[in-house]
């Protein structure tokens, strides 16, 4: 089954009225007819339209979007599953929000990078035009600013790592609440610094707000030491990290050295291999019932890897626990989700294959 | 016709009814066909595109807006005018939506694309047959076991005998009359398909999953009743009500009363909506009838198929089904099943690439001495009722079959 998008906000009314004329439609919704006249009215599923396509870096543009319906809102620093056409083809990718939330005029934005040999952005960096119509699905992501905001704040991004630090900082100057934030941010040129513009207007306007640009290109890397160097009270604040694997693990190291990882806040881009961090267990054998498919996960492989390499032909969708996909309805045994540790499972009820691995041997119906 | 591949194939007479096409080819033979075809499709897919994904949207549209614009003739269908435009784009709009959507979407010929709302898994259509049977008869056990005989329930679907290898029961004798039945009343016929009569008489089948099954027909058949018989004729009969009421405010004299009047309008869109059904019927058992029964397919014995390769897998489709010949609205309105042969080669391959690849698929044909089984709809057709009628009685023997493809 293919990836949906979330179920958006309509008003009860709506809803019922719906329903009394779904006799008229059946098997169709009324929303398959409602959908000839604007797709955005689906009460299915949130659509948004793309309304405004902006060119940021020669690789990177914002794509701002108006939701269908009232945007179901986000704190600063999630992301969303977007998911666009490209050649007749549905594709799903998970963005950060670049918008602050409750914006005016009921908009969000992304900011795509562009990644050579992508399906997404490439198309997002230069094919797509005002007026196409996008999947929105759900919002998820738990590198946000706390509440309340502490009042000094690290901000180290490289690249596209400065999109949900951007949500951030617009978050912050809205409500004038930038009392003392420290911004290190990398980037391989001067033309490559995604915001550049906003963020030197920001430090010119909010005296909180002081922005550290580093070149890769010419400066090399950067590492922990550069950092202290560039906020010397570093050990004070509390810290947010986005960008390149390299940079995180150089961190992370950095802080739990001097003990106080507690204080620091990494948001990682790519999917790891592995899903999660909670504790593993032995794994098992799992049964697929529909798919005739019988196979062994180690206790680290997730039931839909295990299952796809035994051959069996599940749906997936984001692969990172978020869109209900891959659910499938367990008949026996339990499962460990591979996100927190927790071992859960009763007949009947619907697991994601994509975040669970077996805890002993499973039965699952799909 | 090349002769390399044939040069092993031991000399044959004229295809006899023993004799099937498959016994002349070789293993090797049989390898190479089976990737000959495997590359068709491999090629079709790569290149699906934005092209192909409008296609459907468009289809599906269209669909949409011959129904509303039925709808809202059917709402004057008094009018004899009304009534038979909007019973006509009614007809029409159930034909597009049963053949070229319904079934071929749950066929999963779109599901490369990945959209949520044109997906195999959650489609259901406008007929009698809920989904997830019409999946399981139809893409499951009619796809894989293609005519043969004592797996293939579609083979007269248990009620008839088509093919001179059943044997003869005195209740044939009435096959004409209830495939007359059949041909009006088709969605139910594959409504209650799935129930598998002979597999609940042989006890395999349990009795909360006959119940189970038997309830979801119910309710899809209520709701398509609903709809066709009380929904919509009583929405027409209010209209004509107010209607009425607003003539009368302006002065206007009636000879009927308000009664009788919106009575008979709430009849006239109840017989439309029928009739549109029962000319969806006939249109859909006349191009399905014609896939596989005409006298040139042929069917196999479960011994001829044990241990089937890829390659046999393919041949056996290609001998069981037969394409009626027409122009491309022709196609269009049979839902490109008029591409029989096609489709069973490839059943997940998008409707509209059919015709695009059907000139290779000849060429293979005409390379390995295979049959190839066409014929314009009145011939296909007359030989399909022409067997239905001849097998009612005892006896009959198979018809020379065609010989081997040679283009034209």
């Amino acid at each position: 089954m293919a990836e949906r998008g979330a179920v958006p906000k309509v008003p009860e009314t709506r809803r019922r009225a719906m329903a009394l004329i779904r006799s008229f439609t059946s098997p169709l919704l009324p929303d398959d007819y409602l959908e000839l006249v604007n797709p955005l009215w689906s009460t299915r599923e949130l659509r948004g339209k793309v309304v405004r396509v902006e060119r940021e870096t020669p690789r990177a543009v914002t794509v701002t979007i108006k939701p269908g319906w009232e945007w179901p809102g986000h704190r600063p620093g999630q992301y969303v599953r977007l998911g666009i056409a490209v050649d007749g083809i549905h594709h799903w990718r998970a963005y950060s929000l670049t918008s602050a939330p409750g914006r005016e005029d009921g908009c969000i934005s992304i900011t795509p990078k562009l990644l050579e040999g992508g399906k997404v952005s490439p198309f997002l960096n230069g094919r797509v035009q005002p007026g196409a119509i996008v999947r929105l699905g759900g919002v998820e992501g738990t590198f946000v600013l706390p509440d309340p905001v502490p009042r000094k704040l690290l901000f180290v991004s490289a690249g596209s790592g400065v999109t949900p630090i951007m949500s951030m900082l617009r978050h912050l100057a809205t409500d004038s609440r930038v009392e003392d934030v420290v911004h290190v941010h990398c980037a391989r040129t001067a033309e490559d610094v995604i915001f550049g513009a906003e963020m030197q207007a920001l430090e010119r306007e909010q005296p909180g707000y002081r922005l550290q640009l580093r070149m890769t290109g010419s400066q090399g890397r950067i590492a922990a030491d550069d950092v202290e160097e560039m906020c010397p009270d570093w050990q004070a604040r509390e810290a947010f990290v986005c960008g390149p694997a390299g940079l995180l693990e150089a961190m992370t190291g950095h802080w739990q050295s001097r003990g106080c990882e507690q204080r620091l806040h990494v948001e990682r881009f790519q999917a790891d291999e592995h899903v999660g961090d909670g504790e593993r267990g032995a794994g098992g054998e799992i049964r697929f019932r529909a798919s005739a498919v019988v196979c062994h996960s180690d206790g680290e492989q997730p039931i839909l890897a295990a299952g796809e390499q035994a051959g069996a032909e599940l749906p997936y969708g984001c692969r990172m626990g978020i869109c209900h996909t891959c659910v499938g309805r367990l008949r026996a045994g339990q499962v460990r989700d591979l996100r927190t540790g927790r071992v859960y499972g009763a007949p009947g009820e619907m697991v994601r294959t994509c975040v669970n691995a077996p805890e002993g041997a499973v039965e699952i119906d799909l | 016709m090349s002769a390399t591949l044939l040069d092993d194939r031991p000399a044959v007479p004229a295809a006899s009814e023993a004799e099937s096409p498959l016994a002349h080819l070789s293993p090797e033979q049989l390898e190479q066909l089976g990737r000959e075809f495997d590359a068709i499709h491999d090629e079709v897919y790569a290149d699906l595109n934005d092209t192909d994904a409008k296609y459907i949207r468009n289809t599906i549209k269209l669909h949409r807006y011959l129904v509303l614009g039925a709808r809202v003739m059917l709402l004057g269908s008094r009018k004899r005018s009304f009534w038979l435009g909007g019973t006509a784009a009614l007809s029409v709009a159930k034909i597009l939506e049963n053949m070229e959507i319904g079934h071929n979407v749950m066929h999963g010929q779109w599901d490369w694309m990945n959209d949520p709302d044109i997906n195999s898994k959650n489609w259901d259509w406008d007929t009698a047959s809920p989904a997830d049977a019409w999946r399981h008869s139809h893409n499951y056990e009619h796809h894989t076991f293609t005519n043969i005989r004592g797996k293939d329930r579609d083979l007269g679907y248990e009620i008839m005998r088509i093919d001179t290898h059943q044997p003869w029961h005195p209740v044939y004798l009435l096959q004409p009359l209830y495939n007359l039945i059949l041909m009006g009343f088709f969605e139910w016929g594959v409504a209650v398909h799935d129930l598998n009569f002979e597999a609940i008489k042989a006890g395999e089948k349990s009795k909360e999953q006959v119940l189970e099954e038997l309830k979801a027909i119910g309710l899809k058949a209520r709701r398509q009743a609903v709809k066709d018989y009380v929904a919509f004729p009583l929405l027409s009969a209010a209209v004509t009500s107010a209607v009425r009421a607003f003539g009368q405010q302006q002065g206007q004299d009636t000879a009927e009363s308000s009664g009788e009047d919106a009575a008979r309008t709430y009849k006239a869109t109840l017989a439309a909506n029928f009739t549109a059904n029962i000319v969806r019927n006939v249109w859909a058992h006349s191009i399905i009838f014609c896939g596989h029964f005409p006298d040139q397919t042929y069917t196999f014995s479960q011994r001829e198929v044990e241990n089937e390769t890829r390659g046999a897998w393919y041949v056996r489709q290609l001998l069981g089904s037969a394409n009626i010949e027409g122009g491309p609205l022709f196609h269009f309105m049979a839902g490109n099943l008029s591409f029989q042969v096609e489709h069973h080669l490839y059943p997940d391959m998008p409707s509209s690439r059919y015709a695009e690849i059907a000139p290779r698929v000849r060429d293979i044909c005409e390379r390995y001495g295979l049959p190839y089984n066409t014929g314009p709809l009145r011939k296909q057709l007359g030989s399909v009722h022409r067997t239905i009628l001849r097998l009612a009685f005892p006896g009959g023997k198979s018809r020379k079959k065609q010989g081997p493809y040679t283009a034209r």
